[in-house]
Parts: structure tokens; sequence; C-alpha cells
């Protein structure tokens, strides 16, 4: 064997290691991050006495005991709340998408003139701050009875998610070919077939990613619910923050209620990973 | 440009040919066929405007009148002496110098972060699929529950995650006192903002993984033939091309962490000089019933939001030009 290729299969030889390496590395990494997640399950399936040891106790044993404890063994159940959150979360998705649809529509299929200009004004809403306009909907609620009424949530979460569901369906709609629609059209196809036999098919799977991220925005939203609802309309993330006492121990308490609350979330984020970097980044990343 | 041509075509024809009638029913029809287009649009665009943009408009009033919701008899307009009074604030000053730093330090130790682990994640290895998995994680958790939890859970100077490591670590290795640092009041802003570093990490690492991928792979090959080392193409190819990956994240991100509320809220409550802007305007109005101040700082935080979002848009659309022009 020459010299050359000896040295050439020792580079390899290499490389392969480097490669290996940096897989740990990634592998590493990742496990570092996901950590605080891994054990704030863990300490949710412990007892809050051993919960709260310093240092940790990895191996203590297992109980459902802050799970009895978080859906209302003693004091508030949490159902209000998350029934609560999913009418506000699902009902504003739901509305989103019905305003959405059309205007992603209007904004790519079929386009109106100085469509960029519109589809900018829509992303322009969404960098004003919300805490600005927060004060009169306050105002206006407390004198339209509207208080700690989960519809006002609705309409508010409808309005936080329209700019971006706009912008996601925009970029989805527009991935479908022209000269797809114009064929059928050609072949005497109307609206509805058109909709439901090509956009459909096509854009399904990033209307459904839009509408999961949506949900996720909705369900976390806390400044809103925070000011805006009592005791009766409260969402699940204002109820979470209840649960954190001067006194006593909660940690294994605040960890099954952020599991739980958490879940739909993680759910729905794993469902629509796929698409998620295309839908967060606003279409502008394919 | 092609106006004159148009209108130079359609000049004659018009003198000569269809009666005026034909031609109004031409320009009817055709405005009646723009509406149509409009239609499905209109319904989102007035529910934005109504929901969103009058109450900046009521700010904007409100902001103008001396108003304490604990008096309200003595509410009387008072012109500009809100805004005088919050910028003079050496609070609200406060939580601008804060937001900012926040906001900076957040984005950029997370895109540095994210920019590495997108790197580690480029390259193929075993359980790649996984490992992306592990890293969304983060970002999936409601973020008061992730707020609640770094503060309690992992914070906590008794029984906290990190002191119990230390102490782990400490028996282990025979120190017997290892240091036991109460994170939050030590270091209140770092601690927020390890927590918000966390969650937005995930985010910028998929945005920056999407434009790694996106990366044209002949040319790198190309590079490597000519000889370029790792460094080089990173340097010369990898970084040039991901720079619109890394504008749309600062972008993005800033958006979101100016805005934040519930990691200062649960974390610190806005003490320890942690309080940014969306916090000081909410305590403003929300507990000191300061109407009229709450509105101007609102209103001096548009203005700068405005700003922002000024170079914002212009980096989304230039992005989105070439998107475009590309399909």
């Amino acid at each position: 064997m020459t010299q050359a290729a000896m040295s050439l299969r020792h580079t390899a030889r290499r490389a392969r290691r480097r490669g290996t390496a940096l897989g740990l590395l990634a592998w590493l990494a990742g496990i570092v991050f996901v950590l605080p997640v891994l054990w704030m399950v863990l300490t949710s399936f412990h007892s809050e006495t051993d919960a709260a040891t310093n240092p940790p106790s990895l191996t203590a044993p297992f109980t459902l005991s802050a799970y009895r404890e978080f859906f209302g063994a003693s004091g508030a159940s949490p159902w209000p709340a998350l029934i609560n959150s999913t009418t506000a979360s699902v009902v504003s998705t739901l509305l989103v998408l019905l305003l959405a649809l059309p205007a992603a529509y209007a904004l790519s299929i079929r386009p109106v003139r100085k469509w960029t200009d519109v589809l900018f004004f829509f992303l322009s809403t969404k960098m004003l701050p919300v805490v600005a306009g927060l004060l009169p909907v306050y105002l206006f609620a407390k004198n339209a009875g509207l208080l700690d009424n989960i519809w006002l949530l609705v309409i508010l979460y409808t309005s936080m998610n329209l700019p971006i569901a706009v912008w996601m369906l925009q970029s989805f709609l527009a991935d479908i070919p022209g000269s797809l629609i114009e064929a059928a059209q050609m072949d005497g196809a109307r609206l509805p077939t058109i909709l439901g036999r090509i956009v459909a098919p096509i854009a399904g799977p990033g209307i459904a990613a839009t509408a999961l991220i949506c949900f996720i925005f909705s369900w976390n939203e806390m400044l809103f619910a925070r000011v805006l609802t009592g005791v009766v309309a409260q969402t699940a993330p204002v109820f979470l923050t209840g649960f954190v006492t001067s006194q006593g121990l909660f940690l294994a308490k605040v960890c099954a209620a952020s599991t739980v609350i958490s879940l739909p979330v993680l759910a729905a984020g794993f469902a629509a990973q796929d698409k998620l970097v295309q839908g967060l980044s606003l279409g502008a990343v394919k | 440009m092609s106006t004159p041509a148009t209108t130079r075509a359609t000049a004659p024809a018009a003198r000569t040919g269809p009666p005026a009638t034909w031609a109004a029913g031409a320009r009817s029809r055709g405005r009646a066929l723009a509406w149509a287009r409009r239609a499905p649009l209109m319904p989102a665009l007035v529910f934005l405007i109504a929901v969103t943009q009058l109450p900046f408009v009521a700010t904007l009033v409100i902001s103008l009148f001396d108003w304490n919701a604990l008096y309200p008899d003595e509410r009387h307009f008072t012109g500009l002496s809100n805004y005088t009074a919050v910028a003079t604030d050496p609070a609200l000053r406060q939580s601008v110098i804060t937001t900012a730093v926040l906001t900076a330090g957040v984005v950029l130790v997370s895109l540095v972060l994210g920019l590495g682990i997108a790197l580690l994640l480029d390259r193929r290895f075993f359980g790649r699929g996984i490992v992306r998995t592990l890293f969304i994680a983060p970002f999936l958790l409601v973020p008061v529950a992730a707020a609640l939890l770094w503060k309690h859970v992992l914070f906590n100077p008794e029984y906290g995650l990190i002191d119990g490591t230390l102490t782990w670590l400490g028996h282990l290795f025979g120190v017997a006192h290892p240091p036991q640092p109460d994170w939050v009041s030590s270091m209140p802003l770092a601690s927020v903002a390890t927590a918000l570093v966390w969650q937005w990490t995930p985010f910028m690492m998929l945005i920056l993984l999407a434009g790694l991928q996106s990366r044209p792979m002949e040319m790198v090959e190309a590079a490597r033939l000519d000889g370029a080392g790792n460094w080089q193409i990173f340097r010369y190819l990898t970084l040039p091309h991901l720079r619109r990956y890394l504008e749309l994240g600062i972008l993005l991100g800033s958006i979101y962490i100016v805005q934040n509320f519930d990691a200062v809220f649960t974390i610190t409550s806005g003490g320890l000089g942690t309080a940014n802007l969306p916090y000081t305007i909410y305590q403003t109005f929300y507990q000191a019933h300061e109407y009229g101040q709450a509105s101007a700082a609102g209103v001096l935080v548009v203005i700068g939001s405005i700003a922002i979002a000024t170079f914002a848009l212009r980096v989304v659309s230039s992005l989105f030009r070439e998107e475009v022009s590309r399909a």
C-alpha cells in the first residue's frame, strides 16, 4: 500500500472519530437542555418532602399525590380553569381560521392589488406592544360588564393571532401552483370544488400547523388573562400561579400542575413539528 | 412605466369606438370585480382594526388626561404633563434600560447558542431526530410553567436542583461546604435572562437549522475541493448565507422578548431592578391606578417599537421578496 493511500485512510478515520465526538456533544447538549423538563416531570411524581431535599433525591418512591392534590383533593378544582383555557384557545383558533383563510386566499391565490402592503399591515399590528392597548381594553370591558368573561379573551386572542395566521396561511397557500388552479378552472371547476379538491389537500398540513400554533399562543397567554379575568373566567396559566404559597411545600404540586398544563402545548407542538419553523417564522423560512 | 403606453393604445379606440355606456359598464364591472377580490379580505381587516387599532387611539386620548382611578372625580385634561412625568420618572427610565438589556442579552445569547446547536444538528449522527425533538421541548413549555420551574425548582437556594447538584458534587469531591448561592437575589436579571434563553434557544436553533439546510451544497463542495478549511467555509460561505436567517431570528426574538411579561412577573415580580416596560406599565395602571401616566408610557413604548419595527419590517420584506422571486 502506498504512503498516500495510508494517509488518506488515516484522515478518513480521524474525520469519522471527530464526527462521533460531535454527535456525542449534540446528545449531551440536548440532554442538558431537556433536563429541567425531565426533572419537572420526575418531581411531579415525588412526595412534597422528597421533592424538597438537598442534595436532590433521584430515586425517591413514586407517588401520584401531587396530581391528586392538583386535581382538587384539597382546595380549588383546576377544571374550570382548564375548561376556560380550552374554550378560549379552541374557539379563538376557529375564529382565526374563519377570518384568516379568506384573507389569505385574497392575498395569495387571487391576490388583490398591492397585496404585499396589506400583508405588511397585518404584520405591523403584531409589532405594537400588547401592553399599550391593555388599559383601554380593560376600561371598555369594565364599562361593558365583560370583565371576568371568557368571551372577551376569545375576541382578544383572535385579534392577537390573526396577523400571524394570515402570514402563515398566505405562505402555505402561495405554495399551491397557480397552474393547477387555472387548469381546474379551464375544466369548469367552481370555487367550492377548487377549494375542496385542490386547496385543502395541498395546504391542509399548513392550515393544521397554523391552527396548532394559534392554539399554543392562546393557551400560553397570561397578561390579558391576568388583568381581565378573576375567579370565574381565569385560565390555566393564571390558575397555575396561584399554586405558589408562602408557607408549606408546594414543589411537587407546582411540577404536577405545570406538567398537566403544558401537555396540550407539547402535544400540539410535536404534532406541528414539521411545519413549526415555517409557521413561527411567518412563512419566511421553508 | 406601462401606463403611458396603455393610455396611448386605448385613447384612439375610445375616440372611434364603443359608446360611452359600454366603457362605463366595463369600468363598473372592473370595480365590482376588484371588490369581489377584496371581499374575502374585509372581515379580517375590519376585525383587526377594530380590536387592535382602536385601543391605541383610546390610549392616546387617555394619555392627555390626569386620571387616577382612585380619584375619578378629579379627572381632567392636562395636555402633555403625563409625558413629562413619565420622561422624568427614574423608575420608568430604569425600566427602559432593563428592557433593552434583557432583550438584547437574551436574543444574542440564544442566537449564539442556537447557532452552535444548529451546526451540531446539521451533520448526520445517530439519533439526530430524537435530539432535535429534545431541543424543542423547552420551547413547548407554557411560559409561566417554565418561569415557575426555574424560580422554584432550579434556582431555589434551599432545595433547588442547581444548588442541590453543587451539594452532591461537593460530597463527591469531599468539599464540606459547597457554595449555595441564592441565584434570584444575587443576580436577578441574569436569572430571568437564563430562563428566557433556555426557552428561546430552541426557536433560534430551528430557524438557523432551516437556514443551514437550505445552503447550496455544491458551493461548499467546490470550496472544499479548492482547499478551503472548515473555518473558511463557515466564515465565507455559511455565515453570509445565514445572515438573513440570523436577522430573522433577531427580529422575531426581539418582538416576543421586548413584550415579555410572564418571566419577569413570575420570577422576580419586577423587583430587584428587573421591571421591564410591560411590567412597569402593568403596575402603573393595575396597582397604582395611574391611568393617564400608564397610557403616556404606553404611547412612548409604541413610538419606540415603531422605530424598531420599521427596521424589522425591512428585514422581513427583503427575505420575503427573495422568497417570492424564487417561487
